[in-house]
């Protein structure tokens, strides 16, 4: 299947996503653990770049972050890893990360060089529906960079309505809103406001993310959307040393 | 409104903007929506009022510090911030927040601090309303700034240390915007200083601008001219140099010079002069200028003020940096020192370190006659004996 359309396909539900920092816990693990992932199950990949002030993250992220920056981990390493990314992995990639360092790389330059190493898209939690419409848009549809909006419970209609036109691939909702991390509880308010994004009907799939962890919380999660995307408790996963033996099982925990 | 001030897209020129994770957007927007209107309301702008003149003192005086004077040149006036309940400019945007977050119907105030004095003017103002505080401060800080720490305990506020990065006053915003996207119903974040996503730098800018308001009607009592030739003040994020600078932006002919921390000197590796070493990028939700390294990840600054050691400045000093309108320079932590002890033997003044900063530069200036001096001495030195002790060998 090409890389996008496990988002547009009708047949594919329950998809896995999981979350991982480039350059945690060592700097070269990066493809190693997009592969085992792959071949594991995961149905597509957000590859963290670190940055040392890491708002919207708990605890576990931040801690990936700041082992990452340490060892050495920059958009430019990290484009460089990803070089033979499509030799090694063919499920969809998207880099999530935070503005600054992109604003740094240059705008341009990283939408050419996701295109050039092939990933997807790109999660970029601060950079807002304005500026991005107003500075950057055009930039990501000329290199066929799908720009991920994030939706939260305090999200007003009229507002993912618009992120639903400017969106071309999925739309992260976020569980509740917080900071990653927190186990989510699907209690009755939450499986109301899935329920209303559900009802709304839009044209691109929802992926649910910020506190799934377990096959429980995934289970629940993808009753309502397409998918659900795993960070922190992946993330735990890897601060083992032995992580590359624990990464099936895990997977395996999760989807069967 | 004029070229320096914010446009209706919350920017100032290049800079500005609101930079935040769609967690924070619904409290940052109801913000944008509401706070012209809230601050205009004449209920709200009389007990802004009321507290200004009766809690915090004001006005503070614009004292003319004759042997200063005599001294460089020229009269040297002091906008006494320091003489202000807590002990600097910080309260008057404590006030005027408090008041806005009551309006808003919040229950719960959190607030970053550096070195304590926004934490304390926070908890403050949380104490004269009765409203939960927590102040989250970074863990080195709060072994430096051990009086501070006391001080928002004895008010009833929470002091959550930041664990996180380099434990110091850009993690404690960190933390403080974690918090808030955490707590999005409830909760209103007092931030200390010009910084942060639209609105908060006009906000900030403009509870601070009492300073300058004063300013030109005093110096029109005490010179017969509301303008004076030079306007001086420290730069931390920016909050007194925006008031003090606020009413005289449109008055080209008055130069102001914005004073940031060189620490041990710009070359050293450890300095906090923003404008000297920064590039253009994006922390705590706005656009400005940023010390960083390449790859874009935040550079840990250094002052041996508490107070100025920050990365960033606020979207407007951005503006008015690269646009021209303001001089920014930096000051040295010995050259500070020496100042601070100067004006405290000329005057019997024990300044901040932060306003230290900002009389230093006098004497790096020249002066042509009966030129008028309008300096912001926005704090006073209580909190930085251990400091002067320590350096001086008192
Ligand atoms: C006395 C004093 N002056 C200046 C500052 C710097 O802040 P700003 O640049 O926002 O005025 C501080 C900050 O703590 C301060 O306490």
């Amino acid at each position: 299947m090409h890389t996008q359309d496990i988002f547009k396909s009708d047949n594919s539900k329950g998809l896995l996503s999981i979350y991982y920092t480039a350059g945690y816990p060592n700097l070269d693990s990066t493809i190693a653990i997009a592969k085992k992932l792959e071949s594991a199950g995961a149905d597509f990949l957000e590859i963290g770049f670190p940055y040392s002030d890491p708002i919207a993250d708990g605890p576990v992220i931040q801690h990936s972050s700041e082992v990452a920056l340490r060892n050495g981990m920059t958009l430019q390493c990290l484009f460089q890893q990803l070089q033979d990314l499509r030799s090694h992995v063919s499920i969809p990639v998207f880099l999530m990360g935070y503005f600054n360092t992109v604003l740094q790389y240059g705008v341009e330059n990283f939408c050419k060089s996701c295109q050039a190493v092939g990933v997807n898209g790109a999660i970029i939690p601060d950079l807002p529906i304005y500026e991005y419409e107003e500075l950057y848009q055009d930039t990501f549809k000329q290199y066929g960079i799908n720009n991920i909006f994030l939706v939260t419970p305090q999200t007003s209609e009229e507002r993912i309505r618009k992120i639903d036109n400017l969106s071309h691939s999925f739309i992260y909702l976020l569980s509740s809103n917080a900071t990653t991390g927190k186990n989510l509880e699907v209690g009755a308010q939450a499986e109301q406001y899935f329920q209303r994004l559900k009802d709304m009907d839009l044209k691109n799939p929802l992926v649910i993310g910020f506190g799934i962890s377990d096959r429980e919380t995934f289970r629940k999660a993808t009753t309502y959307a397409k998918g659900a995307i795993i960070g922190s408790a992946f993330v735990r996963v890897l601060s083992d040393d032995d992580y590359m033996n624990k990464i099936e099982s895990f997977i395996k925990g999760i989807k069967t | 409104m004029s070229k320096y001030h914010v446009n209706k897209k919350g920017y100032y020129g290049p800079f500005g903007g609101a930079y935040i994770p769609e967690m924070l957007y619904p409290n940052v927007e109801e913000l944008q929506q509401k706070y012209m209107e809230i601050m205009q309301e004449e209920s709200f702008q009389q007990e802004f009022q009321e507290l200004l003149k009766d809690y915090v003192g004001r006005p503070s005086p614009l004292y003319l510090a004759k042997r200063l004077s005599a001294r460089y040149g020229a009269n040297i006036f002091l906008k006494r911030e320091d003489l202000n309940h807590t002990g600097a400019h910080k309260i008057n945007n404590t006030i005027g927040q408090i008041l806005l977050a009551e309006r808003l119907g919040k229950k719960r105030i959190i607030a970053e601090t550096g070195a304590g004095q926004h934490g304390v003017a926070t908890a403050t103002v949380c104490a004269l309303k009765g409203l939960e505080c927590v102040v989250y401060m970074g863990e080195i800080d709060i072994q430096r700034q051990a009086p501070n720490v006391a001080r928002m305990k004895m008010m009833g506020a929470t002091v959550v240390a930041a664990q996180s990065g380099s434990k110091t006053l850009k993690d404690a915003t960190n933390e403080a915007l974690r918090d808030w996207i955490n707590n999005p119903i409830d909760t209103h974040y007092i931030i200390g200083s010009v910084v942060g996503p639209h609105p908060y730098p006009d906000l900030v800018a403009r509870f601070q601008s009492i300073i300058s308001e004063e300013t030109k009607r005093q110096l029109t009592e005490k010179t017969g001219n509301s303008l004076p030739d030079y306007v001086l003040a420290c730069v931390g994020g920016g909050s007194n140099a925006a008031g003090m600078f606020y009413h005289f932006l449109e008055d080209e002919q008055v130069k102001l010079i914005a004073v940031e921390a060189a620490g041990h000197g710009i070359k050293s590796g450890e300095s906090a002069a923003t404008t000297a070493l920064g590039k253009e990028g994006v922390l705590h939700g706005s656009r400005s200028i940023l010390m960083q390294t390449e790859d874009g990840q935040v550079t840990e600054p250094y002052s041996i003020s508490a107070g100025l050691d920050y990365p960033g400045i606020g979207p407007q000093h951005a503006w008015l940096y690269k646009s021209g309108r303001g001089k920014y320079v930096s000051i040295t932590d010995d050259e500070a020192m020496q100042a601070g002890l100067l004006l405290t033997k000329l005057e019997g003044i024990i300044p901040a370190i932060e306003s230290s900063h900002a009389l230093a530069y006098l004497e790096k200036m020249t002066f042509q006659g009966n030129e008028n001096v309008v300096i912001c001495l926005s704090g006073r030195g209580d909190k930085d004996l251990d400091n002067y002790m320590k350096y001086f060998g008192f």
